[in-house]
């Protein structure tokens, strides 16, 4: 390639409003990095939607390209409607995990036990960021936020599973310490069709990481990558061996025919036997 | 088999609403279950890929409104369909899409309530809630069928008017309209008015301003739209803190249905400039105030009604019209008393303003209870 990548050419001329030091820069960075290095010179082919929270702004506005920005959880229900009528375009969703499965969560099953044919990228940074800090479903046992002082007392979820569960075609993890292999994971995604899920687990250091005892984004990374474990690896280890620590790549790559496929193989046939009538 | 053919027939309000839906171009319909609405739901998944539209059951009423926003950036007319706690669960997005100024139409069979009330019983406890449902400050355009024939007529009018002005239209039905049949007649396609909305052409990326209803560009074809319901100026980009911004933005929404209030309104009216009794009524409780009047006539009672067809925007002028004739208006309801708080605002102490409410079981107040008010007379 002659042309070096840059991330300039799909943003549009607005300040970031990120926190200095915060993951999204590089979910966005590998993101439309993936896209260029799959040929996109635009975003034209792309339809985005997000809901509410820090990652749900990653696509709007600052892509140029369609974005749907929609009330905290409802990214999924409006990006079903755009794809089951406009099946040629590639439908996806930024949320954070308060927006995905928090709030929106039976939406995020859905779409996946529909098969609906469109990538939801999940920034979990373990914490609801945007509002201050508070707990989230994802947020690890025994964890200071602010709204569990003394600890969090519930178990996070395991949200690649839960996408495998409940029939996503394809389901991954990653942690912002590996931008190399979300790269990987975002391009074969992107070629793929069905419901795809990827999971990005990063750094906030401004709403997590200084209630959980990090003292910046780097001794965040070097968390996720001290305990970073690859699945292939946990097949072997205990339930105690694995306690905390983050289960890292693909959990499911399949096919299974799509819900567009379906819907529109019935209007063929309702067509057909509406017009004999 | 397409649209529905031109004639007459025994329909029940639920298909005239679905057949009116497609014949005003509805190509899109997402709805969940639930009483009295369902059957809506239900003509519409057999009827709508017939004439190569999708209809989806959802997984709940905020998906369900969701994808109808979605499937109109898209470029779709869309239509749901619910009853009362499936649109309380809908009003989040109803703010949403007037915020976002997308096309669509919600249809609200209402029972009553409030909670799970009696789920297959009728009632008009909705008014309100179909007027200041969602957060912040909005407008609401809000139809009100007293028959099948009008389930089918107003159906096709939302559409139209939510295309026109670019924002979500309510057709506020009910339990006894949705469910009763009736005789209807389908007119001559070419005798349909349809409205489709302004498609932004060209290289103009105002897509939120400028004009008072701005062209709306469809997803996908290059406009490259930032859609969002956060405050936004004319080219989508959100402004979350910008005091101007927000204002210009919000009061335009507002005038823009404001503004033209004559030509949304929509009522029936009858001896309202020479009467000493008036009734204002709407929806199924309006089907008692004909044989009430007559009967009240021939009794020697000059007798005047307003029937509203469209509920919000509220009709000040003519009420206050009918208040400065009439000594008394009557407003029945099958509620604890909605509109009856308007007609008493918009009356400015002209006329003595009577609550005629009855709530519970899906019973009408009938013609004869309407008959002993207006021989009340004061």
């Amino acid at each position: 390639m002659a042309e070096t990548f840059s991330i300039q050419k799909y943003l549009r001329d607005l300040k970031l409003p990120f926190c200095p030091g915060c993951g999204i820069f590089t979910v966005m960075n590998t993101f439309l990095r993936a896209v260029y290095e799959l040929g996109y010179e635009d975003l034209s082919k792309f339809v985005f939607c997000s809901g509410i929270g820090c990652s749900s702004w990653i696509p709007s506005p600052y892509f140029v390209a369609d974005s749907v920005h929609t009330p905290h959880g409802r990214s999924i229900p409006v990006a079903t409607g755009v794809k089951l009528l406009r099946p040629e375009l590639n439908v996806v969703v930024f949320g954070g995990d308060g927006d995905i499965v928090g709030i929106g969560m039976s939406h995020f099953i859905h779409a996946a036990r529909r098969n609906l044919g469109i990538l939801v990228i999940m920034v979990n940074n373990m914490v609801y960021g945007m509002t201050g800090g508070q707990v989230a479903p994802t947020t690890p046992f025994n964890t200071k936020t602010t709204t569990t002082p003394y600890g969090s007392f519930e178990q996070p979820l395991d949200a690649a599973r839960l996408a495998v569960a409940a029939g996503a075609c394809y389901s991954a993890r990653w942690t912002t310490a590996h931008p190399d292999k979300l790269e990987e994971s975002i391009k074969k995604a992107i070629r793929m069709k069905g419901f795809r899920f990827i999971e990005v687990v990063s750094q906030c250091p401004t709403a997590y990481g200084r209630r959980a005892g990090f003292k910046n984004a780097k001794k965040m990374l070097e968390w996720f990558k001290e305990n970073a474990i690859p699945v292939q690896q946990t097949e072997k280890m205990s339930e105690k061996e694995l306690e905390r620590k983050i289960i890292i790549g693909e959990f499911v790559e399949r096919r299974r025919r799509t819900i567009v496929e379906n819907i529109y193989a019935i209007i063929k046939e309702a067509q057909a036997s509406a017009g004999q009538n | 088999m397409e649209l529905s053919k031109p004639g007459t027939y025994f329909w029940q309000g639920s298909q005239a609403c679905a057949e009116g839906a497609i014949i005003a171009g509805c190509r899109f319909f997402a709805g969940y279950p639930i009483t009295p609405a369902s059957e809506i739901s239900e003509h519409l998944a057999k009827r709508l890929p017939q004439v190569g539209g999708i209809a989806i059951q959802m997984e709940d009423e905020m998906a369900s409104i969701g994808a109808i926003i979605g499937a109109s950036w898209a470029g779709a007319k869309v239509m749901t369909a619910t009853s009362g706690p499936g649109f309380s669960l809908m009003q989040e997005f109803i703010g949403y899409a007037f915020m976002t100024e997308t096309p669509c139409v919600i249809v609200n069979a209402q029972r009553t309530g409030p909670s799970t009330g009696q789920a297959t019983k009728c009632g008009q406890g909705d008014v309100m809630q179909s007027r200041w449902g969602t957060h912040g400050d909005y407008s609401a355009i809000v139809l009100s069928p007293n028959s099948v024939q009008e389930m089918f007529a107003l159906t096709v009018r939302a559409f139209n008017l939510a295309e026109k002005y670019r924002t979500p239209v309510i057709l506020l039905s009910d339990e006894t309209i949705t469910h009763m049949r009736e005789q209807i007649t389908v007119p001559l396609l070419r005798n349909v008015e349809t409205v489709n909305r302004k498609k932004t052409r060209g290289g103009d990326k105002a897509f939120f301003g400028l004009e008072e209803v701005p062209p709306m560009p469809t997803v996908g074809e290059g406009f490259d739209v930032a859609v969002t319901g956060s405050t936004h100026d004319e080219y989508g980009i959100r402004f979350t803190a910008d005091p101007i911004v927000h204002k210009k933005l919000v009061e335009r929404l507002n005038s823009k249905i404001e503004n033209h209030m004559e030509k949304i309104l929509d009522l029936e009216d009858y001896n309202i400039e020479d009467c000493q009794i008036g009734i204002v009524s709407y929806g199924c409780t309006s089907r008692a105030i004909y044989e009430a009047v007559e009967k009240a006539e021939s009794k020697g009672i000059k007798t005047g009604y307003i029937r509203l067809k469209t509920i919000w925007p509220f009709p000040d002028r003519i009420i206050r019209k009918l208040a400065e004739r009439a000594d008394k208006i009557i407003v029945p309801e099958m509620n604890l008393g909605q509109v009856f708080h308007e007609v008493e605002r918009a009356s400015k102490g002209m006329a003595k303003v009577v609550s005629l409410s009855k709530i519970g079981g899906g019973e009408l107040i009938t013609p004869e209870e309407l008959l002993v008010e207006i021989l009340k007379r004061r």
